[in-house]
C-alpha cells in the first residue's frame, strides 16, 4: 500500500498539519524530549489568535482575486487600546469594553466598504489607506495609556480548561461556527458563490454588493476580537501589538490550503497552518540562533511551504 | 450619408471625451503636488526657499526609487511586500562591505538583484502568489540585514555622502534627481518597443505568448529592475543618513504602494505611470512636512498619508467615473 492510499494527502488541509507536525517533532528533538506536552498547549494559546484573524482574512480571500484586508494588524491595535480605555482596569466594565471594541471592528468594516464601494477604490489600497488612518488614531488615543486589563480578563484569556488554554477553545469554536456558516446557510454558500465567479453569482440572485460588505465588517470584527483578547492574554495594550499579524493572517490562509484566486475555504487548514506559524518560531528559537538567522529561516520556510503546497493551477 | 456620418462624429466626440478623462487623470498627481507645496508656502512662506525645498525633501530621492522598483513588479500585475526589508538591507550593505571592501559590496548588491530576479521567475513559475512570497522575502532580507548589522551603525562611503549632498546651481538637488528618474524610466518603459512589450505583458500575457515573447524574461527582467532600483534606493538612504540599521526603510514598503497608486499606476493590466509615481512619491514626501507646518500632532503622521491617499483616489473615481 502506498503513501498516498494510507493518508489523506488529497486534502488541502492534510499539508498544513503534516507541517506542524514535523515542526513540533522538530522542536521536541531540540528540546530533547524535554516539555514535548507543554510545547503543544503553548502552540495552542499562542495559535489561537493567528486562527481568529486568520478565519476573516480567510473570509475575505475567498471572495476572489483582489480581495484582501491589510487593515487588521492597525483594527487589532485600535480594538484593544479602546477596550483598556474603556474597561480601565475594572473588571466590571469588561462587558462594555468588549462591545466597544467590537463596535470598533464594525466601524473599521463599514469604513473599508465605503473606500471600496462608494470610491471604487481596489481592496488592497482600501484597506491599506485605512490601516493609516486607524494606526494614527489608534497611537492618538493610546498615548500614555497605561492601563492593565481588569484581572477578570486576564484570567480568562490566561486560564486552561482541563489543561487545554481556554482561548484555544475559544477559536475551535469559532472555526466549527464559520465552518457551519461557510457550509450550511446562505451567507456562506454566497461567499464561496462571488468568489468562484461574480458574475454567475449574480444572475443566480446573489446580492453580491452586500456580501462582500458583509465579509469585510466580519473580518475586521474578527480582528477586533482578537484585539481584545491578545490585550488580556499580554497583560494590556501596546502600539505595535498587531505587527506580526499582517503576514500571519495571510500565510495561514494560503498555507492552510485555501485559494488565493477565492471560491475555495478551507476551514481546518486555518488550524493547522497557525500551530506550523508558531512551532516554526519556537523550534527556530530553541535552536539558539540569532534573531537575523531565526528571521530568515522563517521567511525561507514559509516560502518553501508555500511552493511545495503548489501555486494556483489557474492564472492569477 | 448622414447616417453615415453620424456615428464616425460620435466616435470622434467620444474619443475627445475620453482624451479629456485620460489628460484629466494624468494632470491629477501634479495638481495633488501643486496644491500640498501649495498649502505649505501659504502657511509658511518661508518655505519657499531652495533650502526649505531641500529640507522638506530630504528624504525624498530614497522613497522616489523605491517606489519605482515597485511600479516595476506592479507591471506585471504583481506586488512587492518585501521592498522596505530589500532596500534597508542593500542600505546595511552599503554601510559595512561596501564601505570596507568595495568589491565585496558590489558582488553582494549584484547578488541581492540577482536574487530579485531569480524571485520572480520562483512566482512566475510556479504561479504563486507574489503577496506572500514577497512577505515571506521581507523576513529575509530583514534577517539577513540583521545579521550584517545587529546594531545601528557603520559608515556611507564618502563618495555617496557627497553625491547626495551635491548642490546644483538653480535647481534643488531632490528635485533635479527626480526628474532624471522619472525621465529615464519614462522613456525606458514608455517610449522603447521592449518597454511596451514589458507592459504588454501586465495587460494581456497571453496574447504576448502567443506572438512570441518569453513571459518568463519579461518577469525576470521587471524583478531585476525593481531589484535595481531598491539597491539604489538603499544606497540614496545610506547618503543622506550616512548610517545604516536593518529597520531604516521598513516603511517604505507601504510608501512605494501608495506612491505608485498615487501617481495614477494599477493593480492590473499593466497601466502604470512613471512620471506620475514620482509625483506621488513626492506628495507623499512631502505629506509629513506639511504637517509640522500645520501644526499638527506627529501622532497624524501616517494618517495624512492615508488621507491624501483617499482623497486623491476619490476625486479619480470622480474624474473617469464614466471610464468603464
Amino acid at each position: 500500500m502506498t503513501l498516498s492510499a494510507l493518508l489523506p494527502t488529497r486534502k488541502p488541509w492534510f499539508w498544513s498539519f503534516a507541517a506542524a507536525f514535523a515542526a513540533w517533532g522538530m522542536l521536541v528533538l531540540f528540546l530533547q524530549g524535554r516539555g514535548a506536552d507543554e510545547a503543544v498547549t503553548a502552540s495552542l494559546a499562542f495559535a489561537a489568535f493567528f486562527v481568529i484573524v486568520g478565519l476573516g482574512q480567510m473570509m475575505v480571500i475567498t471572495l476572489g482575486p483582489g480581495n484582501i484586508d491589510l487593515s487588521i494588524p492597525a483594527t487589532i491595535t485600535l480594538a484593544a487600546v479602546v477596550a483598556m480605555r474603556v474597561m480601565g482596569g475594572e473588571d466590571a466594565n469588561i462587558p462594555l469594553g468588549v462591545l466597544a471594541a467590537l463596535g470598533c471592528g464594525v466601524a473599521v468594516g463599514l469604513f473599508n466598504n465605503v473606500l471600496i464601494h462608494l470610491l471604487r477604490m481596489p481592496p488592497i489600497i482600501a484597506t491599506l489607506s485605512a490601516s493609516f488612518l486607524i494606526q494614527s488614531a489608534a497611537i492618538s488615543y493610546g498615548r500614555g495609556l497605561q492601563v492593565r486589563p481588569p484581572q477578570a480578563l486576564q484570567d480568562f484569556a490566561t486560564a486552561r480548561l482541563y489543561g487545554v488554554p481556554v482561548n484555544a477553545v475559544c477559536a475551535v469554536l469559532l472555526a466549527a461556527v464559520v465552518g457551519v456558516v461557510l457550509a450550511r446557510t446562505v451567507y456562506g454558500r454566497s461567499v464561496l458563490a462571488v468568489g468562484q465567479n461574480p458574475r454567475a453569482a449574480w444572475l443566480a440572485g446573489v446580492r453580491v454588493g452586500l456580501v462582500r460588505s458583509a465579509t469585510y465588517v466580519l473580518c475586521a470584527v474578527f480582528a477586533a476580537l482578537c484585539g481584545v483578547l491578545l490585550a488580556g492574554f499580554s497583560g494590556g495594550a501596546s502600539l505595535d501589538m498587531g505587527q506580526e499579524y499582517l503576514l500571519a493572517s495571510i500565510a495561514v490562509v494560503v498555507i492552510g490550503g485555501c485559494s488565493v484566486a477565492g471560491g475555495r475555504a478551507n476551514v481546518p487548514g486555518i488550524w493547522g497552518a497557525s500551530l506550523f506559524l508558531f512551532l516554526l518560531v519556537s523550534m527556530l528559537n530553541s535552536m539558539g540562533l540569532g534573531a537575523g538567522f531565526r528571521l530568515v529561516l522563517t521567511g525561507l520556510i514559509i516560502i518553501a511551504v508555500i511552493t511545495l503546497a503548489g501555486g494556483e493551477p489557474a492564472q492569477r | 450619408m448622414t447616417a453615415n456620418a453620424l456615428p464616425s462624429r460620435n466616435a470622434l466626440f467620444s474619443r475627445n471625451a475620453l482624451l479629456s478623462r485620460n489628460a484629466l487623470r494624468a494632470a491629477l498627481p501634479a495638481v495633488t503636488l501643486l496644491l500640498l507645496l501649495g498649502t505649505i508656502f501659504w502657511i509658511q512662506p518661508r518655505a519657499m526657499t531652495p533650502f526649505g525645498i531641500n529640507l522638506m525633501l530630504n528624504l525624498a530621492v530614497p522613497i522616489v526609487l523605491a517606489t519605482m522598483a515597485q511600479l516595476f513588479v506592479m507591471t506585471v500585475n504583481d506586488l512587492d511586500l518585501s521592498i522596505g526589508g530589500f532596500v534597508g538591507l542593500s542600505a546595511c550593505i552599503g554601510a559595512t562591505w561596501l564601505n570596507q571592501t568595495p568589491l565585496l559590496g558590489v558582488a553582494a548588491l549584484a547578488a541581492c538583484i540577482l536574487a530579485y530576479a531569480g524571485l520572480g521567475a520562483l512566482i512566475h513559475l510556479r504561479r504563486l502568489p507574489s503577496i506572500v512570497v514577497t512577505l515571506g522575502m521581507s523576513f529575509v532580507w530583514l534577517g539577513l540585514a540583521v545579521i550584517l548589522l545587529p546594531t545601528p551603525g557603520g559608515a556611507a562611503p564618502g563618495w555617496l555622502k557627497s553625491l547626495m549632498a551635491f548642490k546644483p546651481p538653480y535647481l534643488p538637488f531632490p528635485i533635479l534627481a527626480s526628474i532624471v528618474i522619472a525621465l529615464l524610466v519614462h522613456v525606458g518603459l514608455m517610449r522603447t518597443s521592449y518597454g511596451a512589450i514589458l507592459r504588454g505583458f501586465g495587460g494581456n500575457p497571453q496574447a504576448m505568448r502567443r506572438s512570441g515573447w518569453s513571459s518568463l524574461r519579461a518577469t525576470m527582467t521587471m524583478y531585476a529592475l525593481a531589484g535595481l532600483f531598491g539597491v539604489l534606493s538603499g544606497l540614496a538612504l545610506l547618503g543622506i543618513s550616512t548610517s545604516a540599521d536593518a529597520n531604516i526603510a521598513l516603511r517604505y514598503t507601504l510608501l512605494s504602494i501608495a506612491g505608485a497608486i498615487l501617481g495614477g499606476c494599477e493593480f492590473t493590466g499593466g497601466r502604470v505611470s512613471p512620471v506620475g509615481a514620482v509625483l506621488g512619491a513626492l506628495t507623499l514626501a512631502l505629506a509629513g512636512s506639511a504637517l509640522t507646518f500645520l501644526r499638527i500632532s506627529p501622532d497624524w503622521q501616517v494618517g495624512a498619508q492615508g488621507a491624501i491617499l483617499i482623497a486623491v483616489l476619490a476625486l479619480r473615481a470622480f474624474v473617469v467615473r464614466k471610464e468603464d
